[in-house]
């Protein structure tokens, strides 16, 4: 082949590639419609990938090992805001009047004020909060171990789920392995001061071992429970583990 | 006679579909929270929103993987790496990349040239480094280590998309020869030199 029956092949080329990626697109596009809103074939096999991947994660995770920690220098500032709504619309919720409610598999079901989980001892930790967007953003939280409260409801631990319900509606559920992680807590602070509404204020969880959106926010009730609590955007399809 | 075992082919091709439905999901993902100034036209992506996309990616990643995995174990223990993919000598290299500027680079698929070879190996290592990065990404707390490799989370994002970027730029040229000389497409499906 010489150099001109090149030059006449790149030509046919060109017009051959258009077709073929046409072509080929047009095959992924009829995959395009599968996003995990409706109920075909493909969208039930995702689901079933995503259950084993929680499966999958659960089996990597473990309560011994910890999210790396960092310095006050390295603190995100501003620390992005993130909720399924814009920042006007972040819920205000009155300190005094809120009560955490406590249920399900516990011993003891009462409600909490913010001034009892504020006299329970604290911790604080700098971590790195990884949004399941890509983007991530170190903060200092503060706040009562997870454990150390589940302890003092008296929490079933050997239940499979912790379910969290929010001022704002939202709603999240965590595995009591994770729940039992030493540095996930219940936290009522950010760098040391009470937390902002747009933060979460009374109380969040935070996570470090888990995305962002496994963080709830402006929590309003706790609920021990062996029954599958999904989430609001797990329900959407987010995997449900989304460990670290 | 015979260049391609069945083997081969069957991972060349599963791979072919992982690695658009990795690629095309992942520009979706990147979308969500782009690292550089610029975002992928959503009709060139795969998953319709976020979550929908990173299903497709999680999903995909056990096909791509477990492949590769495969191809891997197959390719070496056969000798088929060795055979047709090494070595990869750089004087070799200069001559045929030289030879195929100009066009004159014989392509006759019963061996690959130097370029050829490079290029194959080059693509395999871009595919070793997605996994190994997307590790990182997946779990920079469980696989700290691996996360540390690539710099922790934030670097291990930008060594992904640069793998990515890497891959799609062979699968440009690929597509591209094979448009060129078509028949060189023939043997990754009957397995036999053009």
């Amino acid at each position: 082949m010489n150099a001109a029956d090149h030059r006449r092949g790149l030509e046919r080329v060109s017009r051959r590639l258009l077709l073929r990626r046409t072509l080929s697109l047009g095959a992924l596009s009829l995959l395009t419609g599968c996003n995990l809103e409706d109920d075909d074939a493909v969208d039930r096999v995702l689901w079933a990938m995503s259950r084993w991947n929680d499966r999958v994660q659960a089996a990597l995770f473990s309560r011994a090992r910890m999210a790396p920690t960092y310095n006050e220098a390295d603190i995100t500032d501003p620390f992005p805001f993130n909720a399924y709504y814009p920042l006007e619309q972040v819920r205000r919720v009155d300190g005094d009047a809120w009560r955490l409610e406590v249920s399900g598999l516990v011993s003891e079901r009462r409600a909490w004020t913010l001034a009892e989980l504020a006299a329970l001892p604290q911790v604080s930790q700098i971590t790195r909060h990884i949004c399941i967007e890509g983007w991530s953003a170190i903060g200092k939280w503060g706040g009562v171990p997870f454990r150390d409260f589940l302890a003092r409801i008296g929490a079933d631990t050997s239940a499979r789920y912790i379910a969290f319900r929010c001022a704002d509606d939202y709603r999240s559920s965590i595995d009591m392995a994770t729940a039992l992680h030493k540095q996930t807590l219940l936290a009522l602070t950010f760098r040391d001061r009470p937390l902002s509404a747009a933060y979460g204020f009374p109380l969040k969880l935070r996570v470090p071992t888990k995305l962002g959106f496994k963080n709830p926010k402006h929590i309003v009730s706790i609920e021990v429970t062996n029954v599958y609590p999904g989430g609001f955007w797990e329900d959407y399809g987010y995997n449900w583990f989304s460990g670290s | 006679m015979q260049v391609l075992p069945l083997a081969v082919r069957i991972a060349h091709w599963i791979n072919a579909v992982a690695m658009a439905v990795m690629i095309a999901s992942g520009w979706r993902i990147y979308n969500a929270s782009p690292l550089f100034d610029f975002v992928f036209p959503a009709w060139l992506t795969l998953g319709d929103w976020l979550g929908g996309a990173l299903a497709w990616h999680f999903a995909a990643m056990w096909l791509l993987a477990g492949n590769f995995a495969i191809y891997l174990g197959y390719g070496w223990t056969s000798g088929h790496i060795a055979r047709r993919l090494l070595p990869l000598r750089p004087r070799e290299i200069w001559r045929d990349a030289t030879l195929a500027l100009r066009f004159r680079l014989p392509h006759d698929g019963a061996q690959y040239n130097a370029v050829q070879r490079l290029l194959y190996v080059l693509a395999g290592c871009g595919t070793g480094l997605a996994i190994l990065s997307g590790l990182a990404i997946w779990k920079p707390v469980q696989l700290y280590t691996l996360s540390m490799m690539f710099g922790g989370y934030e670097m291990a994002r930008r060594v992904h998309f640069l793998a990515m970027a890497c891959i799609v730029g062979f699968i440009a040229v690929h597509l591209v020869l094979v448009a060129i000389v078509p028949r060189a497409l023939r043997p990754m499906i009957t397995g036999r030199a053009i």
